[in-house]
């Protein structure tokens, strides 16, 4: 640990390169905990999006219109405006009417704080893409297969978690795999509304320590770190999902 | 006499404006074979689909044992399963060994003992002549042998009748006949089977009754032997004489 520190120091000493939150304690400190942010928004929110993205291209594949209206007309809302701006409309629009509660020195906190509103703007956002996703591979199962389960007896819910969703996981997974990709560099929205998170607790150090090319290089590497292994986390699955015998 | 396992009355079934069927009626007892032959677009697929109620029909009635198929409180699972088709197609699961394909309805749907139904499912297995392809996917194997799969995923749900819509249709010539044996098995062991079929040789050979469709109704019916060689339409004579 101390090597770690002392080295980054000696560098910082001879060259002049400063990566303070190497050794610097507080530096560090604010960092680690603004990666851990990154890594919880990103974590949770892909996990939330899929989730959206595998219960919306259900209510779609249903025969109950108005539901399917619903669902429509939120993928055309997520899809058709920025992200910037729906981080903001659920931040600053919704935070304003949800309620507060008096902290114990008599401050009124919002009881859904910016971490929350973030991860709730994230998980739709990247959701409506992941609905168009799923059911691009679900209208790509043949009908044949359909209907073998429904002859077997399967009921519409127990088809399409059984035989329905894992063929669509298979023919949708690279467009998922870009989806949740984006969504890991969106995460850095979250900064606009004041989340701690990398992007703007580097901002924050930059600022205090005037080191903005050594920053933006750790920003670059670690958002870069985050992505692989996300990559890396899917073509494992991908594997161990392949369907011998079907090319892909 | 005991009451027929399947009873359709005056089935009839539009798609659109177009008649499909107009006005089918016919019985199946139990452990007999039915051939149903007639050119394509006949409505011999749409018959087999309303019994297992993939369709739903107009008017007519179609009962299988107690249950009416044209019920609106249809139990569905309780009719598919002792109704079992396969198709034209194969449709096996492609995610799932032949083995899985074979077991998961009985385990998923009628939540089954898995032990006890990958006994009956390896038995099946063996049957079908596959012992030994249990851990093949669906994309390993033959479009026979995907064929004989799918029977034995049928027959793995305990149906009392099995329907098979020109299941040989999309097969290699090499492995028609792998298939058809399989059939011809389960006919003679008492399986109650209804087989549409563009295989004249089969038909005659496999059923004990015959009906011909043309248009949405069944023109000519009888032992195989005496409609295929002396049939009283001339419907029936011109399509054999195209066929045979
Ligand atoms: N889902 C459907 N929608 C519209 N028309 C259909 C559908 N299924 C079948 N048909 C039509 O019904 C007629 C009978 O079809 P089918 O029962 O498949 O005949 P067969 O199996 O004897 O070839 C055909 O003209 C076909 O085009
Ligand atoms: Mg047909």
């Amino acid at each position: 640990m101390d090597v770690v520190a002392d080295f980054f120091r000696t560098l910082n000493a001879t060259t002049g390169w400063n990566f303070s939150i190497f050794h610097d304690a507080f530096d560090a400190r604010r960092f680690w905990s603004a990666f851990w942010v990154t890594v919880q928004l990103a974590g949770i929110s892909v996990l939330f999006s899929v989730i959206i993205g595998i219960a919306g291209a259900f209510v779609q594949s249903m025969r109950f219109a108005p539901l399917r209206w619903l669902i429509n007309g939120y993928i055309a809302f997520f899809r058709n405006t920025p992200p910037l701006v729906q981080m903001y409309f659920f931040f600053f629009a919704l935070g304003a009417i949800t309620p507060t509660a008096r902290d114990d020195i008599g401050m009124d906190v919002p009881i859904v704080s910016s971490f929350v509103w973030a991860l709730v703007a994230l998980s739709f956002f990247a959701g409506a893409f992941n609905v168009e996703i799923f059911r691009s591979g679900i209208e790509a199962i043949p009908r044949a297969t359909v209907e073998a389960a429904e002859s077997l007896g399967y009921s519409k819910l127990k088809a399409y978690i059984f035989i329905i969703l894992p063929l669509a996981f298979r023919i949708c997974l690279p467009s998922l795999n870009n989806n949740l990709v984006n969504l890991i560099k969106t995460t850095t929205l979250a900064y606009a509304i004041g989340v701690p998170e990398m992007l703007y607790v580097a901002n924050q150090i930059w600022s205090d320590t005037l080191n903005v090319v050594e920053m933006m290089n750790v920003l670059l590497i670690l958002y870069i770190g985050l992505v692989s292994l996300l990559v890396w986390m899917m073509h494992r699955w991908e594997k161990a999902m392949r369907m011998p015998g079907y090319g892909a | 006499m005991t009451a027929p396992l399947i009873r359709i009355r005056d089935l009839t079934k539009s798609f659109g404006i177009t008649p499909v069927l107009r006005g089918v009626s016919f019985d199946v007892n139990k452990g007999e074979a039915i051939g149903i032959i007639g050119p394509s677009g006949s409505g011999k697929s749409t018959i087999l689909r309303c019994i297992n109620a993939l369709v739903p029909f107009d008017s007519g009635s179609i009962h299988v044992g107690e249950v009416d198929v044209g019920a609106p409180n249809l139990d569905r699972i309780a009719l598919r399963r002792r109704v079992g088709m396969v198709f034209q197609q194969y449709n096996l699961f492609p995610h799932r060994t032949a083995l899985q394909n074979v077991m998961m309805a009985p385990v998923q749907v009628l939540k089954q003992n898995k032990a006890e139904v990958e006994v009956r499912a390896r038995a099946l297995m063996r049957k079908v002549r596959l012992e030994g392809k249990e851990g093949a996917f669906p994309g390993e194997l033959s479009g026979g042998q995907q064929q004989r799969v799918a029977i034995a995923r049928s027959l793995c749900m305990q149906p009392e009748v099995m329907l098979f819509d020109e299941v040989t249709a999309a097969l290699d010539p090499e492995t028609v006949k792998e298939v058809l044996v399989t059939i011809r098995e389960l006919a003679e062991e008492g399986m109650t089977c209804l087989i549409v079929t563009h295989e004249m040789a089969f038909a005659r050979d496999v059923a004990d009754h015959v009906y011909f469709t043309d248009s949405g109704i069944i023109v000519e019916h009888g032992d195989p032997k005496t409609l295929f060689s002396a049939p009283t339409h001339e419907r029936t004579k011109a399509f054999l004489e195209r066929v045979l």
